[in-house]
């Protein structure tokens, strides 16, 4: 586990995901309209793939642009009635700053 | 402490069914390793049929995607097989030189197709039917052949027969006993089947046995014992299932047919179990899903150490998933001295029924054309009912011609009773989960619950409860057209209030109205988002972030996440110049795809999105919005300027056209064709508005569409002159824009409202000027998006741009 420095906090525009490459994996990071910050992998869990960055958000869910599966930025979690879960990141401000945990 | 090493051999339907029962009793318990011979993940190989006969695609009966391995921490080899076990060593070895110790072993490697050894079996065309590969197989055949011939007239083989025709071959079906599927259904049943699927046009030869594959490397005929041959392009084998046990017999378990097991799954070698259709159990080796995951249910509570039930075998009861033939069949067929039965054989209606009772209780059941009893029915002889005190008609309560109320049959069953025999699901559970979960749909309940996700036979009895569970809300739910599940608001009140209220913003309205999820989904924001435009004509500030997510990119977005990018080609009309920028931007950035479109331009697919704004910019040409509810494309036929038949310039017009109307957000996607004669070569009569030139005139036609429901535009007018042309198409435009819903195409939408009411708005003059008036503001309000995306810094660092992090990681 290490701390990875993607962007600052003031870059990022809220509920449009941003897509970052970090060590051989993409990463979408997610500004709330709470404020709050969301990091995922950039890959659906839906059988078929996809992204998810381009997504629409709402609240902590994001809707998977290719396939409409509604995901929780909470825990990855695939609401009912679809399956699966996505990967989250941790996600750490440091003032200005912001790192993913991987 | 190390958790204990659990591998499975055989990553199929009853293996992996075992291992979610684990998971769901302890899922710390083991470090978990499958190999799996085949190269995909866990899928339904009962839709195997329903993928050959075209209603599935592989890639949607994949039941454990590689996710849920990774998830759940298990380690899975496809592609890979076990060719060894090491029962002393506890160590399987794989084909691939890869060992693997363990402490708990389960081989659940299912079985193969049984080809017949007949000489020429070797011969290429000659399949069984058991995977995905066979079902590509065949597939493919049906491409480059005409003829199949399917050796076998049981379950498998009719299926197989079914998907066949379904693929346009000629298929005759072989069968060595003279009544199909002998061993589910008796004479009388068997031969309404069998008359039901000649009138789908397959053809059937009884009581022949196979004797020798002809061709020379690749099947071209076969001869049967009797001496005479059909010519065949594609053998199928459908004959029965050989259990997959040599690798257990090779490394000293005992093998009777299958690999015998206890009650407990438990073979003759210590920590080593097998489970599914390898396994013989009290000398029964089944071949149907549902004692299999009975099966599974006890070795994972075995293995796991909570209190497990032995097994005790299982009845099957078995349908038939082919469409247009409704049957279910379980226990004795055939009667004896001891036997009695009760039989209806409604000829005129095509239903037979015969229950057979032995000692008073029900010992076999067979149903043809009217299954709706199979469920209460196949229970009563689960439970060894005694049915001494009932009559005949209250045995066969849905009577003899297939009346009864199957709501009420929903209603009746109790809650023990098994709705979902695949998976086990009793009404009580699907019930506790549509009441604990609120769930209104089928699917829902499959999701929650398992029932309807494998054969699917058992779906509409789970709507029956769905509608008897939530009596009057399952009709209200399904009536009232909600927007979405986010609020009560149909579409017309939304729109109503709007207006009354005088909200601006989506945000607003979901504020406003009470918004269930506050921020909304994907269906109601850009639905919010439309109507919002269509009312505030001239000063609607558009939510981009609201938008689906190819409008949001002006791109299309493809399976990979990458994107499409299509410049407009005004009425397919193009120029040496343009075709010379679109060829040099396709080679500067590697596009992997260049090809001419449906609606007579070029596409350029296969492109990274942080490549699209350099590429729009490279290219100077506007957006063609082949990916948006808006105008797409005005095809046109080259017209009176150059053909002899031509009577009107259909290419100016269109061009005119496409250039007015671009970029207007509209309820769905639309598209225009203008031809100059009636020959109509712009197909103008499946567009949703379509112009045919005449001499003198034009025809305009409307509500056409080309795509999922295929329907031939209605005549509107004829008229004079392209201006009047012009002016009735801005009318019945934004008449259209006004009421229809949000994802309505011009089609569905005249349906609803009526081609005689539209006509009767647009006679009034004044009525259409007010419309073309409000048309023409909301078209003033549009700028170029890919331009835009060019000129603006913060557009393509909000949406274009992927970033890299640092890959060194930071410490603070
Ligand atoms: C590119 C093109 C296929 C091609 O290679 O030719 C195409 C591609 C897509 N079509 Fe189409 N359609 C294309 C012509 C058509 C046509 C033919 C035509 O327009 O003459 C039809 C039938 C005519 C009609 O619509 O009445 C057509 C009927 C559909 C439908 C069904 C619409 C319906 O109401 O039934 C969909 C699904 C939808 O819109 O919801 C669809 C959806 C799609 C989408 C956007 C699917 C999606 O959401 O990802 C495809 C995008 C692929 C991509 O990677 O960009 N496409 N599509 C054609 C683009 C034409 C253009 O230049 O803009
Ligand atoms: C076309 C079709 C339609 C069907 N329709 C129905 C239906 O309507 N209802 C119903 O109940 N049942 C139906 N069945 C039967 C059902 O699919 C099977 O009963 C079920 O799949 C058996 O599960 P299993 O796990 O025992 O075997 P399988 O699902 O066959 O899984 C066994 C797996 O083990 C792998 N394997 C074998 N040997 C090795 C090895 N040495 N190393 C590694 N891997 C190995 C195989 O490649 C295979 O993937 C149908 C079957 C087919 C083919
Ligand atoms: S027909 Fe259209 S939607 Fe279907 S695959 Fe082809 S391009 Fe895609
Ligand atoms: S009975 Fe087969 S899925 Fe329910």
């Amino acid at each position: 586990m290490a701390r990875y420095y993607l962007t600052d906090y003031d870059l990022l525009p809220e509920r449009t995901g941003q897509v970052f490459g970090v060590k051989g994996e993409e990463v979408a990071l997610f500004r709330l309209s709470t404020g709050a910050l969301a990091a995922v992998e950039n890959r659906s869990p839906h059988p078929k793939g996809g992204t998810l960055g381009e997504g629409l958000v709402s609240g902590h869910y994001v809707y998977c642009p290719v396939y409409d599966w509604k995901i929780s930025l909470l825990d990855g979690k695939v609401q009912s009635p679809d399956e699966g879960q996505a990967k989250i990141f941790q996600v750490e401000r440091d003032g200005e700053q912001v790192f993913i945990v991987k | 402490m190390e958790k204990r090493q659990l591998v499975m051999i055989g990553n199929g339907m009853a293996g992996v069914r075992t291992i979610e029962e684990i998971l769901k009793i302890n899922p710390d318990a083991f470090q978990i390793t499958i190999f799996g011979d085949e190269p995909h993940p866990n899928y339904n190989r009962i839709q195997l049929s329903t993928v050959l006969q075209g209603d599935t695609k592989v890639d949607d009966i994949i039941m454990n995607s590689w996710e849920w391995y990774r998830e759940n921490n298990i380690e899975l080899f496809a592609g890979e097989a076990i060719v060894k076990i090491d029962s002393a060593s506890k160590v399987v070895l794989s084909n691939k030189g890869r060992e693997v110790r363990y402490d708990e072993l389960i081989i659940a490697t299912g079985s193969s197709s049984f080809i017949l050894p007949v000489p020429g079996a070797d011969k290429k065309g000659v399949t069984g039917f058991r995977d995905i590969k066979d079902c590509d197989d065949m597939i493919e055949t049906a491409r480059l052949y005409k003829k199949a011939a399917v050796i076998g007239g049981g379950l498998l083989g009719l299926e197989a027969a079914r998907g066949l025709l379904n693929l346009g071959m000629e298929v005759e079906v072989i069968h060595l006993m003279p009544h199909l599927m002998e061993r589910q259904l008796d004479a009388a049943a068997s031969k309404m089947l069998k008359r039901e699927l000649e009138s789908q046009g397959m053809k059937f030869l009884m009581e022949k046995q196979s004797a020798e594959i002809l061709g020379e490397e690749r099947v071209t005929g076969l001869r049967f014992t009797d001496g005479t041959e059909i010519q065949t392009d594609l053998v199928v084998m459908a004959v029965g299932i050989r259990p997959n046990t040599g690798l257990a017999k090779e490394s000293g378990i005992y093998v009777n047919r299958g690999i015998v097991v206890d009650d407990f799954m438990h073979t003759s070698v210590p920590h080593v179990y097998a489970v599914g259709e390898c396994a013989e159990h009290r000398e029964i080796v089944y071949g149907l899903v549902a004692p299999l995951y009975e099966q599974g249910k006890v070795l994972a509570a075995s293995l796991c150490g909570s209190e497990a039930k032995p097994y005790e075998g299982s009845i099957v009861g078995t349908g038939l998933k082919v469409s247009g033939v409704d049957l279910f069949s379980a226990g004795e067929i055939d009667e004896d001295n001891e036997t009695k039965a009760i039989t209806v054989h409604n000829e005129f209606d095509g239903v037979y029924k015969k229950i057979v009772i032995r000692d008073n209780r029900v010992a076999g059941i067979v149903l043809y054309g009217d299954t709706k009893d199979s469920s209460r029915l196949f229970r009563m002889l689960l439970k060894k009912e005694d049915v001494s005190g009932m009559t005949s008609v209250s045995i066969l309560e849905s009577g003899c011609c297939g009346g009864g109320a199957s709501e009420s049959n929903a209603a009746a069953m109790d809650d023990e009773e098994i709705v979902c025999g695949c998976n086990g699901v009793t009404k009580g559970t699907i019930v506790e989960a549509i009441r604990t979960k609120e769930l209104t749909t089928v699917d829902e309940v499959g999701g929650c619950t398992n029932a309807g996700r494998s054969c699917g036979r058992c779906k509409s009895l789970i709507s029956d409860i769905l509608a008897h569970t939530l009596g009057d809300k399952y009709d209200t739910a399904a009536k009232k057209d909600a927007l979405c599940g986010c609020t009560g608001y149909s579409r017309d009140e939304v729109v109503a209030e709007i207006k009354e209220k005088g909200l601006t913003s989506v945000r607003e309205v979901m504020n406003v109205l009470g918004w269930k999820q506050e921020e909304g989904c994907s269906k109601c924001r850009p639905a919010l988002n439309y109507y919002l435009g269509m009312i505030l004509q001239e000063q609607y500030i558009d939510d981009r972030d609201s938008r689906l997510v190819n409008e949001k990119m002006h791109a299309n977005i493809q399976k990979d996440g990458k994107y499409s990018v299509v410049p407009r080609m005004y009425g397919g009309v193009t120029t040496a110049e343009d075709l010379k920028k679109i060829a040099e931007v396709a080679e500067k950035y590697n596009v992997p795809l260049v090809k001419l479109t449906g609606g007579q331009r070029i596409g350029l697919f296969g492109v990274n999105k942080e490549d699209l704004p350099a590429m729009w910019e490279d290219l100077g040409m506007p957006s063609g919005y082949a990916y948006g509810k808006t105008l797409r494309t005005v095809k046109t036929c080259v017209g009176a300027k150059h053909c002899r038949f031509g009577t009107q310039d259909s290419m100016g017009l269109g061009i005119e056209l496409e250039k007015k109307f671009e970029r207007l957000d509209t309820p769905h996607k639309v598209k225009m064709g203008v031809s100059a004669c009636p020959r109509n070569c712009a197909e103008a009569g499946i567009k949703d508005f379509g112009i045919v030139g005449i001499d003198g005139g034009w025809e305009i036609y409307v509500g056409g569409n080309g795509g999922t429901d295929l329907r031939a535009g209605d005549l509107l007018q004829t008229v004079k002159t392209k201006e009047e042309v012009i002016k009735l198409i801005g009318a019945f435009m934004q008449y259209y824009r006004e009421t229809a819903h949000y994802l309505e195409r011009t089609s569905k939408w005249i349906e609803r409202v009526g081609l005689d009411h539209v006509k009767e708005v647009l006679a009034d003059e004044s009525t259409r000027k007010a419309l073309n008036e409000r048309l023409d503001k909301t078209l003033e309000r549009y700028i170029e998006p890919w331009n835009e995306a060019i000129e603006k810094k913060e557009v393509q660092n909000k949406y274009y741009q992927k970033q890299k992090g640092t890959e060194a990681p930071v410490l603070v």
